[in-house]
């Protein structure tokens, strides 16, 4: 650069041509890398795609011989060799709801708390806790609630909810049955606790990307916490919001080891949420190694096939909605 | 000196406010009653029920007493193998989106989706995939198919993190390497991976914190083995399953030890889970620019 000299015999028609043969060499490991790159980028879209395909081809049998009953039928009868999905459909529906019933308003509680009402230096230690909920494998609550729970839920809850909720009109003919602690209340209160950390570190995330001088113009009209809450920061968040109940939700249909231990695996068609019933995951777990007809293998898959359908619908919602809010925040 | 005026309503108003701020604090104590109370019934019965035999001996007959050293190796096993296939799959699906992608952007975000949707999809699908695509063709359960299964659920945690952190590398480190002529996959493996490795690495340990406590994409492809595996052709025997086969059993020696398989697998995830947000939080590329 500082000699300078030379600047004025080099021409573009004389490029050395060891120089044009590594250009050309490294044009083509820059291209092969990007087509492998681009390869492992494509499996991703491939495996969901293949996944899906596998689980239809393997439920085929079980759609072909029952047709639309597979889905109605509440008969799972595998030494006649009949089979409906109707019990581990509404179970997983059941349990679903009572987790998400428990695990918003909680999980906006906690979002409350550690965005407004938590002084700064508890926040990210309570945050980190609630988050470690999420680290504990799903086999661990599986036990703790076989083993602690639903004992505690036979002994303390469930007498109390037979004597003061079973004589109601109407809803009491949930809560009747033994108190065996083992059931749909259960397994629901269960995967209620392991989707709260997903919820509220959604929640919490997106609470703080509300602007300060919205928060902070309301209180200056004279708001208090609560009103800034529910009048700018739950309006200006509602869709990353719902995005993060629908990320819980389709959590909590597709857990499997938890509701396996403690929903009791009856195939029979129960109303009492006290009574053991079954879901999708739970007989796919507990069934698959069983299967000892062809088509009994295929209707587990096939109730495989239907959660991950739901689930994907699920989860595909979620990430619109909190797609919308990432947009928002780019603005 | 007048008297404070007060709104109409102030009263009933301030004691809105007090009541969700109660609730907060109940719901914050709520979620960490649960915590608190899962974590102490698993370490006090699991501490309880270790013993040296818990690491030498292999899985015990119904009822009799034994360990859980094959369940332990086949747990290292075909979590190895589950980062050995999904972190390098995972790295270059992820490089992708963030450096090469810039010209398909309907294609990135398409691959993005459904990366997100894997990321949450029910793991048991994932197993029951992976025994349809490996153990029904092959005719026997497998390592091979357990550690496969646990690669699918590493490769979306190891795409969305090395994503992330290739985005938060700075533009003027590409600039400048480009600029002085370097081809750009050696600007992307020698300048930019080094730069985001702290965030990729955090991303394949929690891909290992999330799939030792898996059990159930292990139920149908590696399955269960009550003695040492014969090869990674063969049944393997790992601590999930074992846990789940044994707490499910009517015999109380079988609880103890899932119970002591129950404390290794949950202090081990969160240890490394905990450590990994550590490391990220000291080595973060935005601190560090």
């Amino acid at each position: 650069m500082t000699t300078g000299a030379p600047a004025a015999t080099l021409s573009l028609d004389e490029v050395d041509p060891r120089t044009s043969a590594r250009i050309a060499r490294e044009t083509r490991q820059d291209w092969i890398f990007r087509w492998l790159l681009f390869a492992a980028a494509t499996l991703v879209l491939v495996l969901l795609g293949a996944a899906a395909l596998s689980m239809l081809a393997g439920g085929r049998l079980a759609f072909q011989t029952f047709g639309w009953n597979f889905l109605w039928s509440d008969v799972w009868d595998p030494v006649g060799k009949t089979f409906g999905a109707f019990v581990p459909i509404y179970g997983t529906l059941v349990s679903s709801a009572i987790a998400m019933i428990i695990a918003i308003p909680v999980s906006f509680g906690i979002a409350l708390f550690l965005t407004e009402i938590a002084p700064t230096w508890m926040r990210g230690p309570v945050g980190a806790a609630i988050e470690l909920l999420a680290g504990i494998p799903s086999i661990i609550y599986g036990m703790w609630g076989l083993f602690s729970f639903a004992p505690f839920m036979a002994a303390n809850v469930l007498p109390w909810v037979r004597t003061h909720l079973a004589g109601i009109p109407g809803i009491g003919a949930l809560f009747q049955g033994p108190p065996l602690g083992i059931g749909m209340l259960t397994a629901g209160i269960v995967l209620g606790i392991m989707v709260i950390p997903f919820i509220s570190s959604v929640m919490r995330d997106v609470f703080r990307t509300v602007p300060a001088s919205l928060k902070e113009s309301s209180y200056a009209l004279g708001s208090t916490t609560w009103e800034v809450v529910w009048n700018v920061v739950l309006p200006y968040t509602r869709s990353a919001v719902l995005g993060g109940i629908f990320l819980g939700l389709g959590r909590a249909l597709g857990e499997t080891m938890a509701v396996t231990f403690v929903l009791g695996n009856s195939h029979q068609l129960n109303i009492s949420l006290l009574m053991p019933g079954n879901s999708i995951a739970a007989a796919i777990a507990n069934e698959f190694t069983e299967a000892d007809s062809e088509v009994y293998l295929s209707s587990l898959i096939a109730l495989a096939f239907l959660l991950f359908v739901v689930t994907f619908i699920v989860l595909a919602i979620a990430r619109l909605m909190l797609r919308n809010l990432a947009r928002k925040e780019g603005n | 000196m007048t008297a404070r005026v007060r709104p109409p309503g102030y009263r009933r108003r301030r004691s809105v406010d007090l009541l969700a701020k109660v609730l907060g604090v109940l719901a914050t104590a709520f979620g960490l009653f649960w915590l608190v109370w899962i974590l102490y019934t698993t370490f006090r019965t699991g501490i309880g029920a270790l013993a040296i035999d818990t690491f030498t001996q292999t899985t015990p007959p119904p009822g009799g007493h034994g360990g859980l050293a094959n369940a332990l190796f086949g747990s290292l096993v075909m979590s190895t193998m589950g980062i050995l296939i999904g972190t390098p799959v995972g790295i270059a699906a992820g490089t992708y989106l963030s450096e090469f992608a810039e010209r398909r952007p309907v294609w990135r975000e398409s691959i993005r989706f459904v990366n997100d949707i894997l990321l949450s999809a029910p793991s048991i699908v994932l197993g029951l995939f992976v025994y349809t695509l490996v153990v029904r063709p092959s005719g026997h359960f497998s390592a091979w198919a357990g550690g496969l299964a646990l690669a699918l659920i590493v490769l979306p945690v190891v795409v969305r993190t090395t994503d992330e952190t290739l985005r938060l590398v700075p533009g003027v480190m590409r600039e400048a390497a480009l600029s002085l002529g370097v081809p750009r996959w050696k600007v992307t493996t020698q300048i930019l991976y080094r730069a985001a490795a702290p965030g990729i690495l955090t991303g394949v340990l929690l891909g290992l914190a999330r799939i030792s406590g898996e059990t159930a994409p292990l139920l149908f492809t590696a399955l269960n083995n009550q003695y040492w595996a014969d090869g990674l052709g063969s049944p393997t025997a790992s601590v999930p399953v074992v846990i789940f086969q044994f707490a499910m059993s009517p015999y109380d020696s079988w609880h103890s030890l899932a119970w002591a398989g129950a404390f290794i697998v949950t202090l081990f995830v969160l240890v490394l889970s905990v450590g990994a947000r550590a490391y990220l939080l000291r080595n973060r590329i935005d601190s560090a620019a």
